[in-house]
């Protein structure tokens, strides 16, 4: 094989702390060829950002320092002159970042921001930069680049930025691409029209791309050889294909087994379980089969015709806009789509934290909206929610166990002395010891305060939970763990479940029924067999293909996505929506009827 | 283009609506005052027909409602009302000392951004250094310093020991404008140090905090040179909350400036409200309070309408 | 609540570490014992006439010299520290209550937001000392009244950041929790809310406890201030001034005492700015 690209041969990296410089990445090496992709993977911790930033030198100097070498064709990076490093950002280097919201300078056009990096390294002037920086756009597929060169970045939505990012970092046709976490904050269908547009550039570039990920999935779709990290270490690397098929090390096959594996779930009429792994050998055990829920009676939620809409100076919003459904005891219904979707504003709804502009939202037979003091006291008690981060929902100025005593308090559901022993089976439940009940939230780890949170939630003894990304900022080890729990305490107190998540291999696992949301409607409802198995409506379909599959062996079997530029949820403020209406497919599968959208 | 005017008019109405609360607290100042305002003002020797002769003329015996209404209209004619002391319309009385005003205002304004803008951007980017740590010490210092006190000494060192600048006063009444511009000199550099430290500081922090954004690590992938980094990308950036900083340092030179008008004995605006106070003329007062204010309410206006050239995402 | 202590020790601990801020409370002490303990400190009685004695440079007798009557200059600095402090902490006080009644309801309850932050933008439009200039002259000097007036001026201050960060903190997912939970709003607010905003509040605090004394001083200069027999820092230099080109030290001691005063203060509030979460005591 000829020369690699890039070489990191030995690179530590530490920082500085108070107690002097500590190690985050420790003795790493891997080569990158011309036209190939390498995978660095791990959890959040591992280093593999650091490896990356260590790359271009980007880490501030007084903070971090690298020993080792970092060969890019054969120069040493790490021993190169700041004047002729920074020829190499942006010239011999692109990069592109996790958020494409903020990587953007919100005060120049994106035509100033794409010409500036041709000015930088191409000898150019600024009116032929702006005109090859058009070019670019319509290279990254931007409809009517034209006007749009002359636009701010707040008028574009996240994944159009991030187009506008790997525009700018291809703007001088680099060896290497560093993309650091690249479709991470952006929906599944956007983050499959980005991956399919870095490959096909890569091809046509002949380019290296180092890609930094967290997602197994991703690897499986992008990468030819692949690094794992775990800690700070290079744990194990090899071609994608045998690593996924024969991981070497226990904490990659541990990494492997807790993937949600879309499709995992055919032929399972009712949740299961995730499998447990032992991370000590990485050996996993499928999970349990849960019992079918009490056959239907009474629904807990009965939400009828549901509206929501904002008015903003530009129009209104039609959030959430005459949505129907119910929720019976026992289940689980999940509510997915995408950002904006309003399948958040829905649960918030439910939860009286917003108001409707029309519609009806009953639990257990009492209207919501119009529920006087007392009533809504004991609407409380039966309804509650857990949040999606779990460094956000707990007050740090209080006590674990003081978090919990607080609602049985002042509920008057126990005496004092009784209700701490309450808190503490409450958090023996959910898996933790009860004499944490005297730390603060700050002592835990994510997992552990999503656990408290969910203790909280119990504290009440509710009905029904509003499960809003419960399970979506955790680390994919814990997000099993977390989604078992749920579905364990379903099963031992009944617990209706209003599951919202974009995550579409959770919601395979841990549903009854699944309703997708797109612009504020319901397309597609129906038991969760027949939306991952019969899907109807387009938008569903799109949804499940866009997930990406862990498993190399399957990559290039679908075809590349259409860039859509998302419609603007803003209407004028005299805009009737339609009325839908839908089809029955099966018993309870319920499809938008496309003639009407 | 639409867009601001638009934006204009909004933030008009906005400012129209606090003017007019504004003269409403004007209002309520002057009457919570303990007892009769006009007995106040005339004095402890002052017969009972030259207290009601006074209200009268301050229309004080008419009931609290119809005070406030004759108030507002005359508002809306540019009426401030009559100064008891002086002979003249608080109108009169305002302009006539609104010169030295204005400039030792323009000319601290000026003297502390031209001090504040390059030493707190150079502070920031040399963030830890000693040169910051001397910026951070001497910053903290000159906030702790009150104005006048600092001119008093400027008086002792440059004007009573060196001779170099006038100590007090504002020429005569036929000086030239240079000479004028003389007696200005002290002042505005007592004033104009003191409220740059503030401004450094807000300068400093305003471009730490950009210069740790996503897109500065973008503008730095790219290549472009650190000079280019922290003058382009983050001090546009930071321009919106160093405007906000400075719009707000022109109305506390304002302040300072009724302070440091006594000391160097400059007439202006903040010695006329002073002498107001001690004589009870609570027509000035009332009409000064209110013109300062409406002048802060306008550089709000003119900082909003700043923001809208700096920053496309500001909205409406 | 041993772990919320063992906290607050952890803080301190590492608030002290910082010598600036270190220098800012040593000074402090100084300021309030000297203050507290005034007339065992002081060599002699603030108001004690000597007119053999009048305008006598630094001496071992009189370390910062005496004044035109031959009163003793430490000694009056010394009491006068008294009043600013007296004034200074009312003013704190009262602005505090104020400003976080309103920033609270402005921020938590969207009715009262475009009322109050009218109100908010309209006192904040007069310059702070012209607006307390006015009180003075409309209420009469005393003690109280400048307290009132210049916890009047700097209450919108306070109310501004509070309001801001009761904005950020009113999205905040346990404040959501603790709604959905079914507390009664009073104790979301002084439990939940407020528990969290004490360290913005704190650290506003200390700012506004040195603006106060820097106002304080420029209104006794004015001579509207606090008309008491006591000495102030700006009455000393008010009278002072006639004789500041034969005895300087009547200018360069009272000056120096607000200068200490208020730079420590303004040390302990960068030190605690800088401990506290920077993002929640931005201002919106």
């Amino acid at each position: 094989m000829n020369e690699p690209i890039l070489s990191v041969q030995n690179l530590t990296t530490a920082f500085r702390t108070s107690e002097g410089w500590r190690e985050v990445v420790r003795d790493i090496s891997f080569d990158i060829h011309a036209g190939e992709t390498l995978a660095v993977v791990g959890e959040s911790g591992s280093g593999k950002s650091v490896t990356a930033l260590s790359a271009m030198r980007l880490l501030p100097k007084d903070k971090a320092r690298s020993t080792g070498r970092i060969l890019l064709e054969g120069r040493d990076l790490l021993t190169l002159p700041e004047h002729q490093m920074r020829a190499v950002r942006g010239g011999r280097i692109g990069m592109i970042f996790q958020e494409p919201m903020t990587s953007l300078n919100p005060v120049f056009t994106i035509g100033n921001q794409l010409a500036e990096a041709l000015v930088l390294h191409r000898d150019m002037s600024w009116k032929q930069a702006e005109a090859e920086a058009l070019r670019l756009m319509e290279r990254v597929r931007i409809p009517s680049a034209g006007t749009r060169l002359h636009e701010y970045p707040h008028k574009f939505s996240g994944g159009m930025r991030q187009r506008v990012m790997i525009a700018m970092a291809l703007a001088c046709k680099p060896r290497l691409l560093i993309a650091d976490e690249p479709t991470t904050a952006l929906d599944v269908t956007i983050q499959a029209e980005i991956l399919s547009l870095i490959a096909e550039l890569q091809r046509e570039e002949n380019m290296a791309v180092l890609f930094i990920t967290h997602d197994m999935g991703v690897v499986a779709e992008v990468a030819d050889r692949t690094v794992v990290m775990y800690r700070g270490d290079m744990i194990e690397t090899g071609d994608t294909p045998q690593l996924f098929a024969a991981p070497g090390q226990p904490y990659t096959r541990a990494l492997l087994a807790s993937i949600p594996r879309l499709g995992a779930m055919a032929g399972s009429v009712t949740p299961r379980r995730f499998p447990q792994v032992d991370a000590a050998t990485g050996v996993a055990t499928e999970g349990a089969q849960l019992p079918p829920p009490p056959s239907a009676t009474q629904p807990v939620v009965k939400v009828s015709n549901l509206s929501i809409r904002f008015d903003l100076p530009q129009g209104r919003v039609h959030a959430v806009e005459d949505v129907s459904f119910d929720l019976h005891p026992g289940e689980t219904l999940a509510l997915v789509g995408e950002s904006g979707c309003g399948k958040s504003t829905t649960g918030r709804a439910i939860m009286r934290l917003n108001t409707p502009s029309a519609g009806e939202i009953l639990v257990g037979g009492q209207n919501v909206a119009k529920a006087r003091p007392a009533e809504l006291r004991a609407l409380r008690r039966s309804a509650q929610m857990i949040f999606q981060d779990p460094f956000a929902s707990l007050n740090p100025r209080i006590s674990v166990g003081a978090a919990i005593l607080e609602p049985i308090l002042t509920h008057g559901l126990l005496p004092k002395p009784a209700a701490r022993e309450r808190v503490s089976q409450l958090l023996e439940q959910v898996g933790l010891s009860p004499d944490m009940a005297t730390r603060f939230p700050h002592e835990f780890s994510g997992g552990q305060r999503q656990r408290i949170s969910i203790a909280r939630a119990l504290a009440l003894d509710p009905q029904f939970i509003v499960a809003d990304e419960a399970v979506s900022a955790l680390d994919v080890s814990v997000k099993a763990q977390v989604s078992n729990l749920l579905m364990d305490l379903q099963a031992q107190r009944g617990l209706a479940y209003l599951f919202i998540s974009h995550d579409m291999s959770v919601v395979e696992r841990i549903s009854h029924r699944v309703a997708v949301m797109y612009f504020g409607e319901i397309v597609e409802i129906g038991p969760r067999a027949a939306i991952f198995g019969n899907a109807q409506h387009p938008y569903t379909r799109r949804l499940i293909a866009a997930v990406p599959v862990p498993d190399p062996a399957q990559r290039g079997t679908r075809p590349a996505p259409p860039a859509v530029e998302p419609r603007s949820p803003i209407r004028p403020l005299d805009y009737v929506p339609p009325k839908r209406r839908y089809r029955e497919i099966t018993p309870g599968h319920f499809v938008m009827d496309e003639a009407a959208a | 283009m639409n867009r601001i005017v638009r934006a204009m008019l909004g933030r008009l109405a906005g400012m129209a609506l606090v003017l007019v609360i504004v003269a409403t607290v004007v209002f309520v100042i002057v009457r919570v005052t303990p007892g009769d305002p006009a007995a106040v003002m005339l004095g402890s020797d002052a017969t009972p027909q030259d207290i009601a002769d006074l209200r009268s003329r301050m229309g004080l015996d008419a009931p609290l409602i119809v005070q406030y209404g004759q108030f507002m209209l005359g508002l809306l004619r540019g009426d401030l009302g009559q100064s008891i002391f002086l002979g003249q319309s608080v109108g009169q009385a305002l302009l006539a000392r609104a010169e030295p005003t204005f400039f030792l205002t323009l000319f601290s304004i000026l003297i502390a951004c031209a001090i504040a803008l390059p030493v707190g951007v150079l502070s920031a980017v040399k963030r830890g250094t000693v040169f910051d740590q001397i910026v951070v010490t001497l910053t903290m210092i000159a906030s702790s310093v009150p104005s006048f006190w600092l001119g008093l000494m400027l008086i002792q060192v440059f004007a009573v020991s060196m001779g170099l600048f006038p100590a007090s006063g504002y020429g005569g009444p036929d000086s030239g404008f240079f000479e004028r511009l003389q007696h200005l000199v002290l002042p505005a550099v007592a004033l104009g140090v003191v409220n740059s430290a503030l401004i450094t500081r807000f300068t400093r922090a305003a471009m730490l905090d950009v210069l740790g954004d996503d897109y500065v690590r973008t503008a730095r992938a790219k290549g472009a040179t650190e000079r280019r980094v922290v003058l382009k990308h983050a001090l546009r950036n930071a321009l919106v909350p160093i405007i906000t900083v400075i719009g707000l340092s022109v109305a506390m030179l304002v302040a300072g400036a009724v302070v440091t008008e006594t000391v160097f004995g400059l007439p202006g605006i903040g010695n006329l409200v002073v002498s107001a106070v001690l004589r009870r003329d609570y027509p000035v007062i009332q009409g000064t309070l209110l013109v300062v204010a409406a002048i802060y309410v306008l550089i709000n206006f003119v900082v909003d309408m700043l923001y809208i050239l700096v920053d496309p995402r500001v909205r409406l | 609540m041993s772990a919320a202590a063992a906290s607050f020790l952890a803080g301190s601990r590492q608030l002290l570490r910082n010598p600036a801020v270190l220098m800012g409370a040593a000074i402090l002490v100084l300021v309030v014992m000297a203050a507290l303990l005034a007339p065992l400190v002081a060599p002699y009685a603030p108001n004690k006439l000597s007119i053999a004695n009048k305008l006598q440079s630094p001496s071992l007798l009189h370390p910062f010299g005496t004044d035109e009557f031959g009163r003793d200059i430490l000694s009056r600095a010394i009491f006068a520290g008294r009043v600013s402090l007296m004034v200074s902490l009312g003013v704190v006080a009262l602005s505090t209550v104020l400003g976080v009644i309103l920033g609270v309801a402005a921020g938590f309850f969207k009715s009262l937001d475009a009322p109050i932050s009218r109100l908010l933008d309209a006192m904040m439009s007069f310059p702070d000392i012209l607006l307390a200039i006015a009180l003075v002259a409309a209420l009469g000097p005393s003690l109280t009244t400048v307290i009132i007036a210049l916890g009047i001026t700097y209450a919108p201050r306070l109310a501004r950041i509070v309001r801001g960060s009761t904005l950020v903190l009113r999205e905040m997912p346990y404040i959501e929790a603790a709604i959905t939970l079914g507390l009664p709003t009073w104790q979301v607010l002084v439990r939940h809310l407020l528990l969290n905003l004490a360290s913005p509040i704190l650290v506003q605090a200390t700012f506004v406890f040195a603006s106060a004394m820097l106002a304080e001083a420029s209104l006794s200069f004015l001579g509207v201030g606090v008309s008491t027999d006591m000495p102030t820092w700006g009455t000393m230099l008010a009278s002072g001034r006639e004789y500041m080109n034969s005895a300087p030290w009547l200018m360069v001691f009272p000056g120096l005492a607000i200068v200490a005063s208020v730079l420590s203060l303004q040390l302990l509030g960068d030190g605690l700015r800088d401990l506290v979460d920077p993002r929640l005591t931005k201002e919106r």
